[in-house]
């Protein structure tokens, strides 16, 4: 009723966030033209730093893996309306347990290495969101504010035990040692391989990028197609409505937390166990937070995440490019990702609103 | 279908009438010009066209009722003419000049007051200060304290509107905070005051205190306007009489010329039965059984203060009582949806009232349906598809969860088609999201679920609120089908008419305890009210 009509689903599930990212591309073309430099050049060289060459797929996708998982963390506690900021601290966490996995048990297998590692991550990320998923459950604790100040206690723990427990011997470096050879992850070029097809060497995209696909679509289905999905959803929608249900908001509470921090903590599978096979002490490098943005713009829907992963990965790697080949400054590429997150996120209304009013008038002629 | 627009002789010039004094424009102006006109109004919301060509015309000094169902486009028409909305075609004429009203500020400037459905009050103010709220008219707040304070000494001795000036709002009554509302309007020099669905939260008595004020300011030449849906309430007070249907302005008549029966056809656009025609109960063992019941809630007040009673199978309970006076809370505590004291039975076996077992899951497992009061905030999902819906409480079915881990999407689907078309919903279509459907049709949603499982006890609150005449009529049959299958039923309504058509025995709430227990043919709307007031 509120004066507006309604869009279809398809225009407002594809249109509306085309549309913001386009506005927030100009924006950024205005930006970047306003420094001097060329913004068709700098489209070009984003593009194909991200897109032209399987080199640049390659970074693309190892980014977009870490935004699936952090993306699917916020997504899902978001259906049960439960802003999980924590995606930074699970993640940290989630590090922990890989690198204690890999470090502290002998593997005659990486795929092996690969399963524990898994439980370890996300049973660590998950263990990292129920602290505050209980407090908002049992005491009321606003989780917004527990899981951002448990960010902070996750990097204070992380510094802690690499300096004082898995540091080396006289290493300056707060970060473990390397893991053993056994447990490398293969990465997408030797998967490539197996069917004939060359894949640049260089980027750390690996086996991972396999899980977060398969994470996506297990999230859809866990939310679409189990009871407690049914459950998450109808206590999202309408506390009173799923306390009339009988749907225990406490349990779904503590459940959803779990889930999420437990996807969140996956990420360090990529990025602890597949890229850097170490420890170190910003293993995340904000992607918790990127999971955010990339949750925001999917819609909090698998798939969206999915596209919106892959999108924030081509910034990422688009962005590194502008960086390395132009005087554009590296701040700037910062600039254009809060532009998107900005426009994509927090301005979503100033598109949707007059599309809606495109479709009424079509629909009115 | 369109009344007959009369187009009246303006005053011949409109800005010579201007310079006429007051006292002169009021005797030039004393019958024949009405105090509103309203020619063509149009509005539409996206798609929906919510008022369609209104015209009509309120006399000077008259009491004008305004019915329709809900969604009938009462609610947007008024919003225009207190400048809530802009119309996207047609004039607004007071005293027969024409207006612009753009905001609500102008509205007040043209003399037009309003009283609204839900009280926009400051809780934590007193009497005067809410009176004065936007209307201080100097930065110091004593002399229209004072201003306001004479004045409201003279009302409350002119038209029975007294109120303790200096009373906290959230320590009166609700009618006595109605009464300050209109005391607002009556401030700002009000001439036309428009009240939308006074009576929703008054007793009966309160409503009667009501209407003696309305008549005293109509006496006053004030004009009013009554918007309200209950015909009985238009054939008291009203002089004439506007129907609204689909956002068509469908009748005007003259109260005294008419009758609640043509009123209600004209509603609906169709007959329809008033009365509801059932059978007399055969009540059979007792289903439920309550034994001094109470419930404090988290402000340490007591809601509930040891009730005690019983529903048998194959009768309706029916609660009457004002809104808010414990049924709600008597309902949620019977639900399984909030934990209360005292000892309950359901068919013989002990029905735990806190702790394990006292839940919504277990109480659904042991064939208690409930159909809450609040269908937009409880009842439903509106953001779920219908079939989502239809599966709320009910998701642990074994019917609908073949296998431990997947629930069957289809099924539901299959089983909403066949629920819709068993209780008439329309659109039948279980892809629809509830906050797509009219309120009778989402009742029906609700209703369809709750019945469909077979309940041995239908806990039922407001069952027809917000809901189109045509779907009241199918709600009530459907309610007297249950019981006449055996199921115990325990109806809460503030629609008195509803409680007095459905029951078979009648138990008054007032303050969290039983007032008194009637037999619908054995007692009045009177008697009743006393008991809905507390006098016993």
């Amino acid at each position: 009723m509120s004066g507006n009509g309604r869009i279809p689903n398809w225009a407002d599930v594809t249109l509306v966030p085309l549309v913001s990212v386009l506005l927030a591309f100009i924006l950024s073309g205005i930006l970047i033209w306003a420094i001097g430099e060329s913004p068709w050049a700098a489209v070009k060289l984003m593009v194909e730093g991200a897109f032209g060459s399987s080199y640049g797929w390659g970074y693309t996708l190892y980014y977009a893996t870490n935004f699936m998982f952090t993306g699917l963390a916020v997504a899902v506690a978001f259906q049960a309306r439960l802003f999980n900021i924590g995606g930074e601290g699970q993640a940290l966490l989630g590090g922990l347990g890989v690198a204690l996995v890999c470090l502290y048990i002998p593997w005659p297998h990486w795929s092996l290495a690969l399963l524990a590692a898994c439980a370890g991550a996300a049973g660590f990320g998950a263990l990292w969101a129920l602290i505050p998923g209980y407090l908002q459950a049992r005491r009321g604790s606003h989780i917004v504010i527990t899981t951002i100040m448990f960010n902070f206690i996750a990097a204070s723990l992380l510094g802690y035990v690499l300096v004082n427990v898995l540091r080396p011997q006289g290493s300056q470096d707060p970060s473990s040692p390397r893991f053993p050879a056994e447990v490398a992850l293969p990465k997408l070029h030797e998967m490539l391989a197996l069917v004939g097809i060359p894949f640049s060497r260089v980027p750390p995209v690996n086996i991972s990028l396999l899980i977060a696909v398969g994470m996506c679509f297990a999230v859809w289905f866990l939310l679409w197609r189990t009871r407690l999905g049914y459950q998450i959803r109808a206590f999202g929608e309408s506390e009173p409505a799923a306390e009339y249900a009988g749907i225990s908001p406490a349990r779904i509470t503590i459940y959803v937390m779990l889930i999420s921090g437990a996807l969140a903590g996956l990420m360090a599978v990529n990025s602890v166990m597949g890229e850097q096979q170490r420890l170190v002490l910003n293993a995340v490098e904000g992607a918790g937070f990127i999971g955010i943005a990339v949750a925001l713009m999917g819609r909090n829907h698998p798939f969206g995440v999915f596209l919106a992963a892959i999108l924030f990965g081509f910034l990422y790697q688009g962005g590194a490019e502008l960086a390395l080949w132009t005087s554009i400054p590296r701040e700037l590429i910062v600039v254009i990702q809060a532009l998107v997150i900005l426009f994509t996120g927090a301005l979503d209304n100033m598109v949707r609103i007059p599309i809606a009013r495109l479709f009424a008038l079509r629909g009115a002629r | 279908m369109i009344t007959a627009r009369i187009v009246f002789a303006r005053p011949s010039d409109p800005r010579m009438s201007l310079t006429h004094p007051p006292q002169m424009r009021q005797e030039t102006a004393a019958s024949d010009i009405p105090a509103i006109e309203l020619r063509g109004i149009c509005k539409a919301f996206g798609p929906v066209q919510a008022n369609k060509d209104i015209s009509i015309r309120v006399r000077r000094g008259t009491i004008h009722g305004i019915v329709g169902e809900n969604g009938a486009g009462k609610s947007t028409l008024m919003s225009i003419l207190y400048g809530f909305y802009r119309a996207d075609a047609g004039e607004i004429l007071i005293n027969g000049r024409p207006t612009e009203i753009p905001d609500s500020l102008s509205a007040i400037r043209a003399g037009i007051g309003m009283v609204f459905q839900h009280f926009k009050l400051v809780e934590n103010f007193t009497v005067l200060e809410n009176v004065i709220l936007g209307a201080e008219g100097s930065a110091l707040l004593r002399p229209s304290l004072a201003k306001a304070r004479g004045l409201l000494k003279d009302l409350a001795r002119e038209f029975e509107l007294n109120v303790d000036p200096d009373a906290l709002i959230e320590n009166l009554s609700v009618g006595h905070q109605q009464r300050v509302e209109i005391l607002k309007a009556l401030y700002r020099e009000a001439d036309i005051l428009i009240l939308d669905e006074p009576t929703g939260v008054l007793t009966p008595s309160e409503a009667d205190h009501l209407f003696r004020i309305l008549r005293g300011l109509k006496e006053q030449g004030k004009t009013i306007i009554l918007i309200t849906h209950k015909l009985r309430e238009i054939m008291d007070v009203t002089d004439d009489v506007s129907v609204m249907r689909r956002g068509e302005m469908v009748a005007t008549r003259a109260t005294a010329q008419t009758s609640p029966t043509e009123l209600a056809e004209l509603m609906v656009g169709r007959k329809v039965l008033l009365r509801v025609e059932k059978t007399p109960a055969t009540p059979g063992e007792e289903v439920l059984r309550v034994q001094s019941l109470r419930l404090v809630d988290g402000q340490g007040v007591e809601r509930l203060r040891g009730l005690d009673f019983t529903i048998r199978a194959g009768e309706i309970l029916g609660i009457a009582g004002v809104a808010g006076n414990g049924q709600s809370e008597l309902l949620e505590v019977l639900a399984g949806l909030r934990p209360a004291t005292g000892q309950a039975w359901l068919r013989g076996a002990v029905l735990p009232l806190s702790g394990p077992g006292a839940d919504a899951q277990t109480r659904r497992a042991t064939a208690v349906a409930h159909v809450p009061e609040d269908r937009h905030r409880r009842g439903l999902v509106l953001n779920f598809h219908a079939w989502e819906n239809t599966a709320l409480g009910y998701h642990n079915d074994p019917a609908y969860n073949p296998t431990p881990w997947k629930m069957d999407n289809d099924a539901i689907i299959r089983d909403t088609s066949a629920k819709m078309a068993a209780f008439d919903v329309r659109p039948p279509d279980p892809q629809l999201k509830a906050s797509g459907f009219s309120g009778g049709n989402q009742q029906k949603i609700v209703l369809a679920r709750e019945i469909e499982h077979a309940p041995d006890l239908l806990l039922v609150g407001q069952p027809t609120r917000g809901v189109d005449i045509g779907a009241i009529e199918f709600i009530h049959q459907r309610l007297i089908r249950l019981r006449d299958a055996g199921a115990a039923i325990l109806l809460v309504s503030v629609e008195l008419d509803e409680i007095m058509a459905l029951s078979d025995r009648i138990v008054v709430m007032f303050d969290g305890r039983i007032m008194g227990e009637r037999l619908p043919e054995k007692t009045n709307a009177q008697e009743l009210g006393l008991l809905m007031a507390g006098m016993a």
